[in-house]
């Protein structure tokens, strides 16, 4: 009824809500991925085998594991970057859960579009489009008033130490701190349900990393599934609630 | 059903060359799809067999449930002035070079049964000005034009009657890298606007990486890969596609 | 009339029956299919293109014993092309032949439509040079008839489009394209656009014919025939703003004529059995 359609919550889920749809925001299933390079004489490159990790809402799961473990590529496997050789991974959205690995590409959109958010490393630039409007479009996307987006996402900018005079410019020319603070508050910014965040402080300096945990912490509160990779392991110490192994594949044939 | 067109079974031979093989393939409202391969790869072949102007040997394409083969050429024609749009690779197959840059994007308005010259020309000047051309020159001539505003202009004139299905062979093929850039991001807010669906035929993988949403990849006339653009694009499976993606990015 | 009087070795009307014939079915459709161009097999004529062949093919195929027939050029009948088809029709029909509008039951015209309301029963025969409205904007043929089986003509408007915006009015001032009974778009043939409103409900048959295009249309009567315009510029048809200097008529269209070495300028009907049945100015001296 059209009534209670009017209730329904433009933010993240509230935890209560969240609790009642199921224990799980984001979970896999014996999720594999090799890569097979057809270019190298068909090669195949074994990466993860059998991973099965469960993120509750509110909950900011941190992976760990030496370098070349596989940490982003599970990252792209959950956004559905990277396709998954076998298993699954199950993401609650609009009250069911999705498998983003066998999921229709028009149904992947949606799940990015209101349920699933990704803050790579690097900032893919679109040329001509201003840091403002970035930010703004992924809300526009979701239908809030184009005013509305642009004045939060000025606001987000702003906290994220971004001066208001660059806001109008394209990204492409500034630093990798400063596109790596407009990726932060383009992904902070819907208040996705499940956040993914790849060294999501690599190149910001104490103050920003400061603003990037506070930000962390409010999303958990507001009942944000995250599942992260940090580098830095005070600010790993500070958000994460426990840590997931990804263990190196022994090199198969 | 919700699908605006829907191609099914689409075979195409030229003597022994496959144009196209056994090809399927369905476009959403406000969906974005790219068709990328080599030269020769059949894509052309693709888009202009979906949009009636060849027909297949075997095969169906649907708009809006109706097979587009067997509508009739008046009933197609219909659809070409009104639901869809077609940009040309080159701006000289789609503009009248003879007609003003104003009666360039009038056209498809008078052609709907607009009337109303003061009406036709606001809306004009409106267009012009979304594509980025100086409207004091409503009045000049495309031949006047560079290549990269003749390009605009193409497209002002396509989308003025807002079309639902916009087909796309290779928009930005003959265009200035600078020049491409620019022309993209145009395309890519404007389709974001009028929530377009756009079929883009193109070689250029970094076009298809910013405008599309889906990607169909084609070798000898058949689809050897698809899906999401950025899965296509980060994790290839098929070997054409490695070959594609790997000797693109390295560019 | 008598067989006598026709000039000897020639069948009636000059044709031979079988042409007349092919000629007749294409004017019977063409008139079924008001403003649509049908294709016919023109014959050779003994004067040549562009003097009214495709005209004088449709009268020869329609003339009876018993009509009379008046041949008007640019509204006069005593010009040249006039003339000689006058006499040619009086020597292979011998039908009788009058200047007088309303005496006429056929009127062959080239470049006007007479001044005099036409009435039931009469047939206007027109002299077509080029019948494709769209031959200028559009050059290939099968796109011409495409666009005409479809309807489509939205390229006319761009036309009326670019005049405007050019000049700020349109400028075709003679064959000014019409729409007939809200179908097909027709060429008038080279009237002046002041005689397009006469096309509209006329009483009498129109008849148009292309002898070098080899087509012939209709415009049956009392049909509707529109000229283009858009709504916030309508159709206005051009009169020189002044009088006939011989009978004052301020209603008619006008031919201007430079009467010295000075330039000085007279104005006169074009319409010559018009102007003549008016009564003439009393002060002719200026």
């Amino acid at each position: 009824m059209s009534h209670q359609e009017q209730g329904r919550p433009t933010q993240p889920a509230a935890p209560d809500r969240a609790a009642a749809l199921g224990p799980h925001a984001i979970r896999t299933e014996g999720l594999s991925k090799d890569f097979t390079l057809h270019l190298q004489g068909g090669i195949r490159i074994p990466v993860l085998r059998g991973v099965d990790l469960a993120v509750a809402p509110g909950e900011c799961v941190a992976l760990a594991g030496p370098s070349g473990a596989g940490k982003s590529t599970l990252m792209r496997c959950l956004y559905g970057n990277y396709g998954a050789g076998s298993g699954h991974v199950w993401v609650r959205h609009d009250g069911r859960e999705v498998d983003i690995t066998s999921a229709d590409a028009r149904e992947v959109r949606a799940v990015r579009r209101d349920t699933l958010g990704y803050v790579s490393q690097f900032l893919r630039v679109i040329p001509r489009v201003a840091t403002q409007q970035i930010v703004a479009e992924p809300l526009m996307a979701r239908g809030v008033g184009r005013e509305e987006a642009m004045a939060h996402a000025a606001a987000l900018l702003k906290r994220l130490n971004l001066p208001a005079k660059l806001h109008g410019l394209p990204p492409a020319t500034f630093s990798g701190g400063e596109q790596q603070r407009v990726n932060l508050a383009r992904g902070f910014a819907p208040g996705y349900p499940v956040l993914l965040l790849d060294e999501p402080t690599a190149s910001l300096d104490a103050a920003n990393r400061d603003v990037v945990v506070a930000l962390i912490a409010e999303a958990k509160r507001a009942g944000t599934a995250i599942i992260g990779i940090f580098h830095d392991t005070e600010v790993r110490d500070r958000v994460a609630d426990r840590l997931f192994e990804v263990a190196p594949m022994q090199d198969a044939a | 059903m919700s699908e605006l067109l829907t191609a099914e079974g689409l075979h195409l031979h030229f003597g022994k060359v496959a144009a196209l093989d056994d090809v399927a393939l369905e476009i959403h409202p406000g969906e974005v799809v790219a068709i990328v391969g080599e030269s020769g790869s059949g894509k052309t072949t693709l888009l202009r067999v979906l949009a009636g102007l060849m027909p297949p040997q075997q095969g169906q394409v649907l708009y809006a449930g109706e097979d587009v083969h067997a509508m009739g050429e008046a009933a197609r024609r219909r659809l070409m002035r009104s639901d869809w749009g077609f940009v040309h690779q080159n701006p000289r197959d789609g503009l009248r070079l003879r007609v003003s840059a104003g009666g360039n994007v009038g056209e498809r308005l008078m052609a709907a049964g607009a009337r109303h010259y003061g009406n036709i020309r606001a809306e004009a000047t409106e267009w012009l000005k979304r594509v980025e051309i100086d409207p004091a020159r409503i009045d000049d001539m495309p031949l006047q034009f560079s290549g990269g505003m003749q390009q605009r202009l193409q497209i002002a004139r396509t989308l003025v009657t807002r079309p639902k299905l916009v087909f796309m062979d290779e928009p930005t093929g003959g265009l200035d890298v600078s020049v491409q850039a620019r022309l993209l991001d145009l395309i890519r807010a404007l389709v974001a606007d009028l929530g377009l669906a756009v079929l883009i035929v193109t070689h250029d993988i970094a076009a298809a990486r910013l405008l599309a949403h889906r990607m169909l990849v084609m070798r000898r006339g058949q689809v050897v890969e698809q899906g999401l653009t950025d899965r296509v694009l980060d994790d290839p499976q098929h070997p054409y596609t490695q070959l594609l993606v790997s000797s693109v990015l390295a560019a | 009339m008598t067989e006598a009087s026709i000039e000897a070795g020639y069948n009636f009307g000059y044709l031979d029956e079988n042409t007349k014939r092919m000629i007749r079915r294409a004017l019977l459709k063409a008139v079924a299919v008001p403003g649509y161009q049908v294709p016919f097999g023109s014959r050779e004529m003994p004067l040549p293109y562009g003097w009214g062949t495709g005209g004088i093919q449709v009268t020869a195929s329609i003339i009876g014993a018993d009509d009379t027939l008046k041949v008007i050029d640019q509204g006069a009948d005593d010009t040249t092309n006039a003339v000689s088809i006058r006499r040619f029709f009086n020597r292979v029909t011998g039908v009788a032949t009058t200047e007088h509008t309303a005496a006429a039951t056929i009127i062959q015209t080239r470049h006007r439509v007479p001044e005099a309301k036409l009435r039931e029963g009469q047939v206007l025969v027109y002299q077509v040079p080029m019948p494709e409205p769209l031959f200028r904007l559009e050059p290939r043929v099968a796109e011409t008839k495409r666009m005409h089986a479809l309807a489509d003509y939205g390229l006319m408007h761009v036309k009326l489009y670019e005049d405007i915006a050019r000049h700020g009015a349109a400028t075709t001032s003679y064959n000014y394209p019409v729409l007939v009974n809200q179908r097909y778009l027709m060429s008038p043939s080279p009237i002046p656009a002041f005689d397009n409103p006469k096309l509209d409900r006329m009483p009498a048959l129109q008849l148009f014919g292309a002898g070098r295009e080899k087509r012939i249309y209709a415009v049956p009567p009392w049909t509707e025939v529109k000229s283009l315009d858009f709504e916030d510029h309508p159709f206005q048809p051009a009169r020189a703003d002044a009088a006939c200097v011989i009978c004052g008529a301020r209603d008619s269209y006008l031919d201007e004529l430079i009467v010295d070495d000075s330039g000085k300028r007279h104005f006169v009907c074009s319409d010559t059995d018009y102007c003549a049945s008016r009564p003439p100015v009393q002060d002719a001296a200026a």
